[in-house]
């Protein structure tokens, strides 16, 4: 199997549309923008205060004052704009952002999201995710199916909430899930997995699609 | 005319143990360092910082949580700082860290309805969550958004890329964040600029901060590494 990072980011990068507005999360969400398909361009948003964020400068020529949300120095491409915060929140409240890509603690088959606090363990904050899954138009949540076999995927979160009712779309290395009002819906299986191993690493009750097809 | 032009000293004399203070930046980008430092030597403690993060250790709010100099941190993400975590979690009452958590539009958000004479807004960022515990929940035609209060602070801190000696300023790419909002909610701001120059120099079309927001103006500030 082709690295796992790698097969999810590939996969999330085939759910935007040319022109899209996108808001990558930090780590595996960032590599969505290397898997591309060919005529599709997007405009990425970095939430401190980009507009048109282009990719990691040669070494040399990064310009110190202009990072991601990681603080990683990145390029800004021709057309790009800067801002302050309050208004990249207002772009992101507002509905500007056709998508948003990150990852989660845990997901349920409600759609409520749990990625900012693991209480007494783990407290790094909700950053600019709150804001971004209430207003991004579609959240795509990409992650690992499990954490080292733990189930990630639930009937309910028990992490407190980032949001309740926000995800659309899960993609992980197993396969494809939609979230609708019926439930988890598994739309497409990789083909290294069998419907049922994707259902033992998921502790909600997935709908299998009619249509289910390959992941690619 | 007032000359704002301050040594660092000089404009950082009045803040005070217990003082409340905006530090523009994002992850240490976009923060006066020089302002910092001077806060640093100072020693003044008990602060309340309001900022992004809590930069990443020897850089920006960094400085001065490794200090011990404050008792309240108002942030939306401290991940990159490990030492957040272990003075939140001390035993040792002197190095106990309050940190409250804030959704990052909505904490922008309220320093600039602080600033712009609001009494608060309502947002749909944390219906639902435990950010919504002891908030008042409107309705506003079928959706449910949360009331957030303004924030204001005693003083902030800018980093001005370039500021002329009345005070406008202007920010290079990512280091304008929440300076512009910090520079309309705070009692007294200073702004720690690269580059001061004569009134005039600046195009109004680049002026991003007026100077009638500014109070002291310090120079040499640097254009720093991550």
């Amino acid at each position: 199997m082709a690295d796992i990072k790698e097969i999810i980011a590939a996969r999330v990068a085939k759910e935007l549309k040319d022109g899209d507005v996108v808001n990558l999360g930090i780590g595996l969400p960032t590599m969505v923008a290397n898997f591309l398909p060919e005529g599709v361009s997007i405009v990425l948003q970095s939430e401190n205060g980009i507009m048109g964020m282009g990719p990691a400068p040669e070494s040399g020529k990064e310009d110190v004052d202009i990072v991601n949300a990681g603080a990683q120095y990145v390029s800004v491409n021709p057309g790009a704009m800067f801002f302050d915060s309050a208004t990249s929140f207002g772009i992101i409240r507002g509905g500007h952002v056709d998508a948003t890509i990150l990852g989660a603690l845990e997901v349920d088959q409600h759609g409520n999201l749990a990625n900012w606090i693991v209480p007494g363990k783990m407290v790094p904050g909700m950053g600019g995710a709150m804001d971004l899954v209430v207003g991004a138009k579609k959240v795509i949540i990409a992650m690992q199916h499990t954490q080292k076999g733990k189930h990630k995927i639930l009937k309910e979160c028990k992490l407190p909430y980032t949001a309740v009712g926000v995800v659309d779309m899960i993609i992980t290395e197993m396969g494809v899930m939609e979230v609708t009002k019926d439930g988890i819906v598994l739309t497409e299986l990789h083909p290294d997995f069998t419907v049922e191993q994707v259902q033992e690493a998921t502790e909600a009750e997935l709908i299998i699609s009619p249509n289910l097809k390959p992941m690619k | 005319m007032i000359n704002k032009i301050k040594t660092v000293k000089e404009a950082i004399a009045d803040i005070h143990d217990g003082a409340s203070i905006m530090v523009g930046g994002f992850m240490a980008c976009g923060t006066p360092e020089i302002l910092i430092d001077a806060l640093v030597e100072k020693n003044v403690r008990n602060l309340t910082i309001i900022c992004n993060d809590a930069g990443v250790p020897g850089r920006g709010v960094g400085k001065l949580l490794s200090n011990g100099q404050i008792k309240t941190l108002i942030a939306s993400h401290v991940g990159l700082n490990p030492e957040v975590a272990q003075r939140m979690n001390t035993n040792v009452v002197e190095d106990k860290l309050e940190c409250i958590l804030i959704p990052q539009g909505t904490l922008a958000e309220r320093i600039r309805a602080g600033g712009a004479g609001l009494g608060g807004f309502l947002t749909p960022t944390g219906v639902g969550t435990i950010i919504a515990e002891g908030k008042q929940v409107v309705n506003i035609d079928g959706r449910d958004y949360l009331l957030e209060k303004p924030l204001r602070a005693d003083f902030a801190f800018l980093r001005g890329s370039v500021t002329d000696k009345f005070g406008n300023t202007t920010y290079n790419g990512t280091t304008r964040s929440f300076n512009p909002m910090m520079a309309t909610a705070a009692d007294y701001v200073i702004v720690g600029a690269c580059e001061v120059v004569e009134i005039g120099k600046i195009d109004p079309n680049n002026v991003v901060t007026s100077g009638i927001f500014v109070d002291a103006i310090v120079g040499g500030e640097k254009q720093w590494q991550i």
